[in-house]
């Protein structure tokens, strides 16, 4: 039951007593889920704007207080919820995104003007690439896109046939947090239509992908066929009700 | 002369998209674009968000807030569109997959630079999104902007000086003025506007023009 919430020693010791633990990466609450968040985490926040974005991992990532992170995401919050309280609250220290100013992103736009946020502006591509490189265990990869821009400045770049390229590194994860449709108990995952965004690459390319569903089915459900983030790419899974998404 | 509206400019970038094209349309004025397509050709809208086959604009109470465009607005899927993930979506842009993409612009310059990302001021918030995966990625890049600034000044330049979203990267230019292709060896007017001569043009534009023997 405990395979993935325990340490490593709990979990050779119930090996040894020739118990396998039954697979389960269902937790109870996006607090449990979150609990074990240090100061100075990195984490990866799925969704493009509002779609995919984790509403109640973000919730409870505020309530659970740990500060000083560097986030990943496409923007840089919208309005006052999800991503942009988490910015009003002061919990992040760094962010990496493609698309910070937007019409609703005040709280983002009141800290980098006082100073109080670094940002790294990464082009989205670039952005989705360097997630996907840290997923799939590439050292580096060469991108023409932004060669000759001020967002290529200081880097290495290579000229390759016909064309420049340069040279852009993986982005790690301690978390990420995503937003799906419908997982099973081994945290294979389908999304929602242009909700699925980031998931996908973002569960990959983090040591613990936590992942908040509308709907858990049984083993065998999701057509194998159809799921879009094997299970292996998933650590903990958490059902947030259709009616806890309203009150939020 | 007869300056083209925001619509006109969308509708005449329109036309030049053929049956079959893979498009994606750039946040702001592009955008226009979709509501332009000519009847009777199947284009294949794409938005870097993970849709293929994007629809029309909802109607009022079916939005979806997990359907939306690159401009964060609610759209719908046609029948036979698909979704996939960013790296895919970003795959497919630099890839060389997409025909065409269409950019507003604040500047173009007569080499085919483009800056539309960041004014430059210090003050300002950068945002570039997926604009510099774009123009280097489709393998057409066609620019819609007005011709001149709101002062006057012309927006194809010698040199940009706003920052560069990419180098040598548009292909054609469609202005409220005229429509120019951006050749090796310079800028090609294609068309101007009805009651515009060549001379008013180049001597708006600031920077040297062709004249192709065919246009008006």
């Amino acid at each position: 039951m405990c395979l993935l919430r325990n340490s490593l020693g709990e979990r050779k010791k119930a090996q040894c007593d020739n118990f396998w633990p039954m697979v389960n990466k269902l937790f109870a609450s996006p607090e449990a889920a979150l609990a074990d968040t240090p100061n100075g985490a990195t984490i990866m926040i799925g969704g493009f704007g509002n779609a995919g974005m984790p509403a109640e991992l973000i919730d409870a990532l505020i309530a659970q207080g740990a500060g000083d992170l560097t986030i990943v995401n496409n923007n840089a919050g919208n309005g006052d919820t999800g991503l942009a309280a988490l910015l009003k609250a002061k919990r992040v220290r760094k962010i990496l995104c493609s698309f910070p100013r937007q019409a609703d992103s005040w709280h983002f736009d009141a800290l980098y003007r006082a100073g109080e946020i670094e940002l790294e502006l990464v082009p989205q591509g670039t952005l989705a690439e360097r997630i996907r490189a840290a997923g799939a265990g590439v050292g580096a990869f060469y991108t023409p896109t932004a060669y000759g821009t001020r967002l290529a400045e200081g880097k290495e770049t290579r000229r390759i046939g016909d064309r420049d390229y340069v040279l852009e590194y993986p982005i790690h994860a301690d978390y990420a947090l995503i937003k799906a449709e419908r997982a099973d108990r081994w945290g294979n995952l389908v999304y929602r239509k242009s909700a699925r965004n980031f998931g996908p690459i973002m569960a990959s390319a983090a040591r613990c992908a936590v992942v908040q569903v509308r709907e858990t089915v049984e083993l065998g459900v999701l057509d194998p066929e159809s799921i879009v983030t094997p299970g292996i790419f998933v650590k903990r899974v958490v059902r947030v009700a259709p009616s806890m998404r309203k009150a939020a | 002369m007869k300056k083209l509206d925001k619509k006109q400019i969308a509708a005449r970038v329109a036309r030049d998209i053929p049956d079959g094209a893979y498009v994606n349309l750039g946040i702001g004025l592009p955008t226009l674009v979709a509501d332009h397509l000519p009847k009777g050709r199947e284009i294949i809208l794409h938005s870097e968000n993970g849709i293929l086959g994007v629809g029309p604009k909802p109607a009022p109470g079916d939005q979806d807030e997990d359907l939306i465009n690159a401009g964060k607005e609610p759209v719908t899927l046609l029948p036979g569109g698909a979704y996939f993930h960013h790296a895919d979506s970003f795959g497919m842009i630099r890839g060389r997959h997409l025909d065409f993409c269409i950019l507003g612009a604040f500047q173009v310059s007569a080499t085919g630079d483009l800056a539309n990302w960041h004014t430059g001021g210090a003050d300002a918030i950068p945002a570039v999104g997926g604009a510099m995966d774009l123009a280097v990625g489709a393998k057409k890049v066609l620019v819609m902007m007005e011709h001149l600034t709101k002062s006057g000044e012309s927006k194809i330049v010698e040199r940009c000086t706003y920052p560069l979203t990419g180098a040598r990267c548009v292909n054609r230019i469609y202005t409220d003025l005229a429509v120019i292709d951006v050749k090796p060896d310079g800028l090609h007017v294609i068309e101007m506007v009805e009651g515009l001569s060549f001379e008013e043009l180049r001597r708006l534009t600031g920077v040297p023009l062709k004249r192709l023997a065919t246009a008006a």
